[in-house]
């Protein structure tokens, strides 16, 4: 059941994406940034975390749980540290799942040759 | 000597040839409908090089070196070179051919530059400022990626108007011979802004400037369409093109029988992903060198107008809210010295 | 010209086929979908292995991300994307290919200002617009303690 509404709730995240996409030419980069921003505010006002606790990975996964976590790794911040952990909310939330991208992104440029896209097509 | 006619027209004098020709593709044009008609066409597009851009230059130097080769020349005969890319600074055609040790002049004409290229070279034989001159421009898809839009592995969605640009050079040596095919009039792009922002939509952007060079081609030469074999736009692509028939029916003429876009031409768009068709001075280049010159040398084609266009933008004028204008630069070659 | 900007942007627009709507979406939709089920997956072996509810979401956000990493050097991920559509985009595995493919195209450029400098010219302004939002909400959190809390 929890498979059902993971991919549910995820594919209508996604699904929305592309309805944004494709009727409003917004460009990838801006609706990543969207997507962020949208869950900051959702987790803030805490209507995100009952989708997370509901649908799992299928609220999680999608960009907007990366801002949920950044919602909710300030609130536990500021909960402790008060005034300094407005400033270290954030980047402690998303260490994570930034510091991954950046370590496998520095193995994969070490390791990988570029591909040949025009083979592929 | 050349006649100025009118309104950026050019008449050349007889007998200006383009001596010999050559286009040198990547493996999707080589998959494409044209694929047997080109001089050399690679794997893939790497050419077994470090970088894009090493493999944009050499796919260059082959098609000067194979348009040599062609007519029995060497470098030495050459005694200038016409040549532009799309990478900043026109890198692609200075390393290519910086080897060379020939006066040349960089060129920066979008993706119109193979028309550019082929004007002048065609305005200097017909001057006689030497004997034999050599037009050349390149485009690569990876190159310009990278540099326009997204590194080659990012996983970005195109919109069905985005265009791809081909990969692959043409060049174009001319020479006052009598060798068909003939340069016979220029017509000189003018900068036309339609007012286009999209950067997904070059061919949008290019429409207004290729109707307002082949308009004015067909004014200052008191021609119709018709007595043309065909006209060929360089890369408009499907939008482009429905736009520039549409911006012609307005005016009461019809060109939808005998217009062909080069972008149209070289990809199998039912097979190939690449949305609204081709793009980029490689285009245009491979196009006429590979096809249609070929078709007038043999006598398939008599009469034809190559319209290559090209949109003068970069990315960080067009992120900072500017419209795209377009140019179109126009040659109507023959095969025969006269009329 | 026969046409004014107006005309022709009018023009343009209508000569300019939309995506195919009845396509994309349900592409998006099954590929984002079966994205977050592969997580599901992930989150429910961490959970079994011990792991707290937070501690098992941030394994699997390691996990997703090095999956599209790899996906990525081996030239796959822009594949998938190109059918997906939003549906690789909008998960975590769309931000980690959005770091790792120019990391890895600008190698040629240098590792430092190459793949360093280059890493997040797409993703970066995730990172920028998601601290800025969450600093303004710890902000209201912080101003919300000093009088209630």
């Amino acid at each position: 059941m929890q498979y059902l509404w993971a991919f549910l709730v995820g594919g209508a995240l996604c699904a929305i994406g592309q309805v944004l996409i494709d009727l409003t030419k917004l460009t990838p980069a801006r609706i990543l940034v969207s997507y962020v921003v949208a869950g900051v505010i959702l987790g803030a006002i805490g209507v995100y975390q009952p989708l997370v606790d509901f649908a799992g990975a299928g609220a999680s996964v999608p960009l907007t749980g990366f801002g949920n976590l950044l919602a909710k790794g300030m609130r536990k911040a500021v909960e402790e540290d008060g005034f300094l952990g407005i400033f270290t909310g954030g980047f402690t939330a998303c260490a994570a799942g930034v510091a991954a991208a950046v370590i496998f992104g520095l193995a994969v440029a070490l390791i990988f040759r570029r591909t040949d896209r025009t083979r592929q097509e | 000597m050349a006649k100025y006619i009118n309104d950026g027209t050019i008449e050349l004098d007889r007998g200006v040839s383009v001596y010999s020709c050559a286009a040198a593709v990547g493996r999707m044009e080589s998959d494409g409908p044209l694929g047997n008609c080109f001089d050399y066409a690679a794997e893939g597009a790497e050419l077994g090089l470090t970088t894009w851009e090493k493999a944009e230059s050499t796919f260059q130097q082959y098609a000067f070196d194979i348009a040599l080769r062609k007519a029995k020349l060497i470098k030495e005969d050459i005694s200038f070179i016409f040549a532009g890319d799309l990478l900043n600074q026109c890198t692609g055609s200075a390393y290519g051919l910086r080897d060379t040790d020939i006066p040349f002049f960089g060129l920066y004409g979008a993706c119109s530059t193979m028309a550019e290229s082929l004007a002048l070279a065609s305005l200097f034989a017909d001057m006689r400022i030497g004997e034999f001159f050599a037009a050349v421009t390149s485009s690569h898809f990876c190159s310009a990626e990278r540099q326009f839009r997204f590194p080659i592995n990012y996983g970005g969605v195109r919109p069905p108007t985005a265009q791809w640009t081909a990969t692959g050079a043409g060049c174009c040596i001319t020479s006052a011979a009598e060798k068909a095919p003939f340069v016979k009039r220029i017509t000189v792009g003018k900068i036309t802004d339609m007012g286009i922002k999209d950067a997904n939509n070059m061919g949008a952007a290019m429409a207004g400037a290729a109707y307002d060079t082949i308009n004015r081609h067909l004014i200052n030469t008191k021609t119709t369409p018709q007595d043309y074999d065909a006209i060929y736009t360089g890369d408009l692509g499907q939008v482009g093109t429905d736009l520039l028939i549409e911006l012609f029916r307005r005016d009461g003429v019809q060109i939808e029988n005998i217009h062909k876009d080069c972008g149209l031409m070289l990809y199998d768009r039912e097979k190939q992903d690449v949305h609204a068709g081709g793009s980029g001075c490689g285009c245009s280049a491979s196009v006429l060198c590979g096809h249609i010159l070929p078709m007038i040398a043999e006598g398939k084609l008599h009469r034809v107008l190559f319209a290559a266009t090209g949109a003068l933008m970069s990315p960080t004028i067009v992120q900072q809210g500017e419209s795209i204008p377009g140019i179109s630069h126009l040659v109507e070659i023959s095969d025969r010295q006269e009329g | 010209m026969n046409i004014s900007k107006k005309e022709y942007a009018k023009l343009a627009d209508s000569y300019s086929a939309p995506s195919k709507l009845y396509i994309t979406i349900p592409k998006a939709f099954v590929s984002g979908g079966i994205i977050c089920c592969i997580g599901q997956f992930f989150m429910d072996i961490y959970t079994m292995l011990g792991n707290d509810t937070d501690t098992a979401s941030a394994y699997t956000s390691i996990t997703l991300v090095l999956i599209s990493a790899l996906l990525t050097g081996f030239g796959q991920y822009e594949r998938i994307a190109k059918h997906a559509g939003a549906g690789t985009l909008v998960p975590i595995t769309g931000f980690a290919n959005a770091v790792v493919s120019p990391a890895l195209e600008f190698k040629t450029e240098g590792l430092v200002l190459g793949t360093g400098a280059k890493m997040f010219v797409i993703a970066g302004p995730v990172i920028v617009y998601g601290i800025a939002a969450a600093f303004v909400y710890g902000l209201i959190l912080f101003v919300i303690s000093l009088f209630g809390g």
